[in-house]
């Protein structure tokens, strides 16, 4: 029933990833929605290993300074992001504790690993279908900017805990390392072409 | 959404390349057809959904999109929050918030914040609004439709409302040992505007506006 697939490309054309859009060969921007034709290569992955590399030497200050100062009654005591979570396990709140440490620890070294993987897979054997993989895709690209939350977080805590109270709260330096991990994993996403997991696919040329 | 083989391409195909369309995901040739509205076409290789028209699609993003400017408005000026701990209380808007980060290192986060947060969901809506408004009422596009909504698009990832959200959720249970806080009108707000954001989202099908948009060009 279902006759084999051909892509854009194998036909001679390029399609657009914006709006589906078929050029002819050497169309360099959409004639529908204006985007960049230019086709998907080497240098595009390498666009994804630079901003993923960036946002792994930024995401290690991040855990490692405090991201909260609290001052109270003289008394400063710094916390980091793992540190922040366990400070919500003694008061009990559990839940919230599992929200943080789900979405500053967990989701950006997942994204991390994930990102990798599928830049390696565009270049070498994997065993992961190619649906799988395109299923991870999607994951990631969605899930990258709820680990935002931490930086929010904080951002809250300190205008609504200033000075004139007994405590007061203020940023430490890990929320800006943290947040820039955060965007520069999310721009090495949003470089990667996600048909070029479909590419390395072997379709029938008939 | 029919598979199609693509003919010999020959020299005088360009009628031909008009009746199909690619995967945006995965590269696919197929044939390009109408959808109709309340259908959803998928592609049959990566079944990734290509287009899903809904019906009065349009004139409901229009909406949304007018609605969330209105509740964005009112989510930046009203209260957001007010803690009161030993007798002092203190209000804080969305603006305090995003000036927290106002002291050394931390400056280029406050830009980043409000933008995430305030600047960048408003242009969306903005964009939207210019590119659907005309689309809604039966008009041509307007003279810039084509960037505007390739903007409105690239923005998607970094707006970043509803992630705020969840963030004021856990900030709240972290300070509800030192203060009193209460929720104020502006928190409403924000919450109806992640609502209208996610319908929103919901009614759009990217390619489906890129072929109004082109169908209705002025010749
Ligand atoms: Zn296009
Ligand atoms: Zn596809």
């Amino acid at each position: 029933m279902s006759a084999p697939v051909v892509t854009a490309r194998q036909a001679g054309l390029i399609g657009c990833a914006q709006c589906g859009k078929v050029h002819r060969d050497g169309a360099v921007t959409c004639l529908r929605c204006g985007s960049d034709l230019r086709p998907r290569s080497a240098a595009r992955l390498q666009a994804v290993w630079a901003w993923l590399v960036a946002g792994l030497v930024v995401y290690v200050p991040a855990n490692v300074y405090p991201m909260l100062k609290t001052s109270s009654l003289g008394r400063t005591t710094e916390s980091t992001i793992l540190g922040g979570v366990v400070e919500l396990m003694h008061h009990g709140s559990y839940g919230i504790a599992g929200i943080v440490f789900f979405a500053s620890i967990i989701i950006p070294i997942a994204k991390f690993l994930a990102i990798i993987f599928l830049a390696l897979s565009v270049t070498r054997q994997v065993r992961m279908s190619h649906h799988y993989r395109h299923k991870l895709f999607h994951v990631v690209e969605f899930i990258g900017r709820w680990s935002m939350i931490d930086v929010f977080v904080v951002a809250i805590l300190a205008s609504l805990v200033q000075l004139n109270f007994a405590a007061s709260i203020a940023p430490g330096i890990a929320a800006v390392s943290f947040a820039l991990s955060v965007a520069f994993t999310m721009v090495s996403a949003l470089s990667f072409d996600e048909r070029l997991i479909w590419d390395a696919d072997p379709v029938p040329a008939e | 959404m029919s598979v199609h083989t693509p003919p010999k391409m020959s020299e005088d195909s360009a009628r031909d390349l008009d009746s199909l369309i690619a995967c945006p995901a995965c590269d696919a040739l197929l044939r390009d057809r109408d959808v109709a509205a309340g259908e959803t076409a998928t592609c049959p290789r990566c079944h990734s959904v290509i287009e899903a028209p809904r019906r009065l699609a349009m004139t409901r993003i229009l909406m949304l999109a007018m609605a969330g400017l209105i509740l964005m408005v009112a989510a930046v000026f009203f209260p957001f929050l007010e803690v009161s701990a030993a007798g002092l209380s203190q209000r804080s808007t969305l603006v305090d918030t995003v000036r927290a980060f106002s002291g050394g290192l931390t400056v280029p986060l406050t830009y980043a914040m409000a933008a995430l947060i305030v600047v960048l969901p408003t242009v969306r809506f903005l964009a939207l609004i210019y590119v659907l408004g005309p689309m809604a009422l039966g008009w041509y596009p307007r003279r810039f439709a084509v960037p505007a909504f390739r903007v409105a698009e690239a923005l998607r990832p970094w707006a970043m409302a509803e992630v705020f959200i969840v963030g004021v959720a856990v900030a709240l249970v972290k300070v509800a040992g030192l203060a009193h806080v209460a929720i104020g009108p502006a928190f409403w707000a924000f919450v109806g505007l992640v609502v209208v954001t996610v319908l929103k989202d919901n009614f759009m099908s990217r390619v489906t506006v890129w072929k109004t948009l082109e169908a209705r060009r002025p010749a």
